[in-house]
């Protein structure tokens, strides 16, 4: 019933315009798409498309090099509302693009897409490009999981994380053995360096606090097999699960906020266990020696290297590579939030996000899929909350939790019209409202004080009312039983 | 640090505390990084703006007629006393927020602590880190007298350690060993402390301390002797690499001059003279930083011999130590007396005087009288704050001079409000807690006391702030007391129901019968043998029979 609207402008360059228009340029056509969730949910996107030719001072930004310094010169020239995106067509002949490559995806909401020829070919080739730049059926799906039917998500789906209103991130340091490892890790730098900018791009989609902390003799759940060939120790694939549960007491909760935590480890082996490398399914080394855990963190490995000289003073200073480390947890952080670039065909180009970590329409990415879910769960906790009165009649709801209700149900209808309209920003921040006030209704306290007062309870009460008064009846009704059974014998006995 | 005290009625009290110092300005950045002070109270610092924290869970009473000046007593149950930063509006909506995460860290019922058991002292609490100003409406105190401390408090204790209880003198704490004991006591105090001498930058202070005694007397068959593996069922192996500082003291103060009395082995690293809480005392000082100490032997077992059984009769009396009890008969009102010894031979000295009493003991201050040595003794300073029922607890502060080597009693009588009947907690019939009573002074020492370095001496003398050499600063607690309320038969409700529905059932039973019977003129039949029999007699007598 949602219908997410994606404005959208399809720019022809000098000599890429195919020959099979329908219309003179500028014309505007809308292509819908529909995705099914279960039987009940459907998701209809809409593509509203603006055929134009280029402006002369885009045409000069065309005229660029390499593709990249047209995306850049390009940028300058867009509008840049969220959720919008550029599409520019270049002729087929076009040196802009290498060779074999026919779409590239900028940093910000644009492409340059080689022209294919006949208009629907190019369609077809849009199609692709969009859902790589805003949402795929299938990364609707996952956002709206509660709802699919076990079995037909695949198991990527489930890594992601749930949308929330922030999130905290924990770097932790374990050192399972500061008697021969004093660690050291630049950890404010290295997160200033690498985290701060992707996270100020991402305040956006929820608020962010980071903190590190370092633990002491904190040591994994496994222990590691000992490898003869190698000279070194290895984690299976299959022990992984083990691994974190005894680390997770150590760590720490978050008393003091009540939003989702992702946790990044960086575990340094203790001596008796050093080099230790993790093994993936088919026994092979894992490269970063690194793996994360879906809706939870990440956990990476660093080995000290042993000292040259057994007779080295104890404990070995070492001075952690933040770099090395950092771009291991940055992508773990990405793959928790569902921005893989995996399901990309071979003739696209994707540019790399740069220093931000994240480019424009990857932000896009991750506020669709954050809209519709939020939309979906208001929308649960809702009718939980409804069905939960059904259900139990006591329930008194105060005025404000009413209210909160009424808040949640009109921030979500604005969130649904404002997708449909393509207003993609806004709908967002409906949504998180909707969210916010959705959750305060349905816990809040005044809920439960009549909760627990069950029927049966109220019929004890009254048992010593009802069995007294139930034994008279009943006799009269044994009674009256009786002497049915005798009228309807009487009869034959008369005649 | 782990303090070994050998207690003069033949207890030995072991007090270990635990020092972090972080450098490092709490209230400033968003971005926070932790190295060995524990994360999950540095936010809580940083989040509500707590300027010190300091939180006790005792199980047991610390006798302090029988046991001397305790190093740091806390009241039997949970104690929670914080001071806000003056940038903190809401002081009422942080106090409830710190003390429902405080629960949650330390697995305690601080969860109860709401405005019926909270008060703002004025004069019996200062902060004891650095702070300019002590505006007390930045102060929050409250008293759990019915928390039961176990082991479920003491696991998350020891994991903020930052060596947890792998290494160092934690290992000692075993949580077996420690619960098996007379007084148990664990604290945790956080407060803001200078850098460095010039003291231009603030670093945080996070103390934790336990103190256990052990009663060897009774157990250990009449032997006083004791040994660190006696006690804990452990020796010290190693040190916590991480540590900078970490020191054993065994006090071995002879009683009297002329003879030693007891043993140490092994022998200790060095001997260490103080004068701690106005007595001399001479401690045997085992570094376990230095390496000598583990070369010999692996592992280091403390052990105390007495050469020859001690008399007791030579017992120490405190200076300053208290009393307190219900007085007062039936279910109606009572009387809290209050015994405060001054047992100094010729220094009077004053005694800040805290009382909390919850709401449903309605306490009539005109009845408050003070009495030492047969006359009365008028406070200097009275503080007091009536309570709202159901909102607000008692509070009564009052500055009491207390003569040389007297016995000042302090009475006041109250009444026993009747509570709502949800009101009552499980097992009512147990009766109510009170909690202890806190006696603040500056005592003057009987010996004379030279200037110590402050950092050098061991444990608490730093905690709290010494003015000059003649007097110190003692916090002691009174028994909390355990009051009866007039308490109604629960089941009573129930009982009323039963009985008003078997009279309604009864009625309705027989109503019903009257109305649902049906009477019908019975045909007479042939009758039984009184009728045949009547009616022979009939027949012969001439009359028509029945």
């Amino acid at each position: 019933q949602v219908q997410l609207v994606v404005p959208m402008a399809v720019v022809f360059g000098p000599g890429s315009v195919p020959g099979d228009l329908p219309r003179p340029l500028p014309f505007r056509d809308v292509q819908e798409m529909e995705i099914s969730v279960n039987l009940r949910t459907t998701v209809t996107s809409r593509y509203e498309m603006r055929y134009r030719s280029t402006t002369s001072q885009e045409e000069a930004a065309l005229a660029a090099a390499t593709a990249r310094e047209a995306d850049a010169a390009l940028h300058l020239l867009q509008d840049t509302t969220l959720g919008s995106l550029t599409m520019y067509v270049v002729p087929e002949t076009s040196s802009l693009l290498p060779q074999g490559i026919s779409v590239y995806v900028g940093k910000h909401r644009s492409a340059l897409v080689r022209a294919g020829g006949s208009l629907a070919a190019l369609q077809a080739r849009l199609r692709e490009v969009t859902q790589v730049m805003s949402f795929t059926a299938g990364s609707i799906a996952a956002a709206l999981s509660d709802r699919v039917p076990d079995g037909q998500l695949s198991p990527d789906a489930r890594r992601y994380l749930k949308s929330s209103l922030g999130y905290e991130i924990t770097f932790s340091l374990l050192n399972p053995d500061p008697k021969s490892h004093t660690v050291d890790w630049d950890i404010e730098g290295a997160v200033n360096r690498y985290v701060k900018p992707v996270l100020d791009k991402l305040s956006l989609v929820a608020n962010f606090s980071v903190d590190s902390q370092i633990l002491y003799y904190a040591v994994l759940g496994v222990t590691p097999r000992y490898d003869k060939e190698s000279s070194s120790f290895l984690l299976s694939a299959h022990s992984l699960p083990h691994v974190i549960n005894p680390v997770e007491a150590r760590l720490g909760s978050s008393a003091a906020s009540l939003y989702p935590v992702l946790n990044f480890l960086l575990y340094v082996p203790e001596r008796s266990h050093s080099p230790l490398y993790i093994q993936d399914k088919d026994g092979a080394p894992v490269s970063t020696n690194a793996f994360h855990s879906p809706r939870w963190g990440g956990i990476m490995v660093y080995n000290v290297e042993a000292p040259a000289s057994p007779q080295a003073s104890l404990p070995l200073h070492v001075d952690v590579d933040m770099a090395r480390v950092m771009e291991v947890f940055l992508a773990q952080l990405r793959l928790l939030f569902g921005l893989s670039r995996e399901e990309v065909p071979p003739e696209f180009l994707l540019e790399g996000p740069g220093n931000e970590g994240l480019s424009d329409w990857e932000l896009d990415h991750l506020l669709w899929a954050h809209t519709v879910e939020n939309i979906a769960t208001v929308s649960t906790t809702l009718t939980s909350l409804a069905q939960l009165l059904d259900k139990i009649g006591n329930i008194v709801i105060k005025d404000d939790v009413a209210s909160e209700v009424y808040q949640a149900v009109a921030s979500v209808q604005s969130a649904v019209t404002k997708l449909s309209l393509g207003h993609l920003h806004a709908a967002f921040q409906a949504s998180k409202e909707a969210v916010t006030s959705s959750e305060r209704a349905f816990f809040d306290p005044s809920l439960l004080h009549l909760l627990y007062f069950p029927d049966d309870q109220k019929f004890a009460i009254y048992i010593p009312l009802f069995l007294p008064m139930a034994v008279p009846i009943l006799l009269s009704l044994a009674k009256i039983v009786r002497e049915t059974r005798l009228r309807k014998k009487e009869p034959t006995k008369i005649d | 640090e782990l303090l070994l005290s050998p207690l003069p009625t033949g207890d030995v009290a072991a007090t270990f505390q635990f020092r972090t110092r972080w450098d490092a300005d709490l209230q400033r950045g968003s971005v926070s990084h932790y190295r060995l002070f524990p994360k999950a109270l540095g936010r809580l610092v940083a989040a509500l703006g707590v300027r010190e924290l300091h939180l006790a869970l005792t199980q047991g009473f610390w006798r302090t007629r029988y046991w001397g000046q305790p190093p740091l007593q806390a009241p039997a149950g949970a104690e929670l006393w914080v001071w806000f930063q003056p940038t903190v509006t809401d002081v009422d909506k942080a106090w409830k927020e710190l003390s429902n995460i405080l629960s949650g860290i330390f697995c305690a019922s601080l969860n109860f602590i709401d405005s019926t058991n909270t008060v703002i002292p004025t004069a019996s609490f200062k902060p004891l880190g650095l702070a300019n100003g002590t505006d007390h409406h930045l102060l929050r105190y409250a008293v759990l007298p019915r928390e039961v401390v176990c082991t479920e408090n003491l696991t998350p204790w020891k994991k903020l350690l930052p060596c947890g209880s792998k290494a160092g003198l934690a290992v000692l704490l075993k949580a077996e060993r420690l619960f098996h004991s007379s007084y148990h006591s664990q604290a945790v105090h956080i407060r803001p402390v200078c850098r460095d001498a010039s003291c231009l930058a603030v670093s945080w202070e996070l103390r934790q301390t336990l103190t256990v005694v052990f009663d060897f007397f009774s157990s250990g068959q009449g032997k006083k002797d004791w040994s660190l593996f006696k006690m804990f069922s452990r020796t010290l192996t190693d040190t916590c690499p991480l540590a900078s500082q970490s020191k054993v003291y065994v006090d071995i103060s002879p009683k009297n001059k002329e003879k030693e009395l007891l043993e140490v082995s092994p022998p200790p690293t060095s001997l260490h003279e103080a004068v701690v809480q106005g007595d001399r005392k001479t401690y045997a000082v085992y570094d376990l930083l230095s390496p000598s100490l583990f070369n010999t032997s692996r592992s280091l077992n403390v052990q105390l011999k007495w050469k020859r059984p001690q008399d007791s009769s030579e017992m120490p009396i405190p200076t300053l130590h208290a009393q307190r009890y219900v007085g007062g008969y039936g279910l109606q009102t009572g009387e809290i007396c209050t015994l405060i010894y001054n047992t100094h031979p010729y220094r009077a000295f004053p005694v800040i005087l805290l009382e909390t009493v919850p709401w449903y003991l309605r306490l009539y201050v005109h009845t408050l009288t003070i009495i030492t040595k047969g006359k009365e003794n008028k406070p200097s300073y009275i503080h007091y704050q009536p309570a709202q029922d159901r909102r607000r607890p008692h509070l009564l502060e009052m500055l009491i001079q207390l003569p040389a080597n007297s016995v000042t009693k302090i009475t006041i009588q109250f009444e026993r409000a009747l509570l709502k009947w949800t009101e009552y907690p499980p097992d009512p019939n147990h009766g109510f807690y009170v909690g202890s009573s806190v006696l603040s002074a500056l005592v003057p020492s009987v010996t004379a006391m030279k200037d110590v370095d402050v950092e050098q001496s061991p444990l608490f003398t730093s905690l709290f702030p010494s003015s000059d050499g003649s007097s110190y600063f003692v916090r002691l607690y009174t028994e909390p007391l355990l009051v009866n309320l007039p308490t109604p038969d629960f089941s009573m409700p129930y009982n009323v129901i039963c009985l008003t529905c078997t009279v309604v059932a009864v009625c309705y039973g027989s109503f019903y019968n009257l109305l649902t019977r049906t009477f019908h003129v019975e045909e007479p039949s042939r009758g039984g043998l009184a009728k045949r029999l009547a009616n022979v007699i009939r027949k012969f007598r001439g009359v028509p029979p029945l």
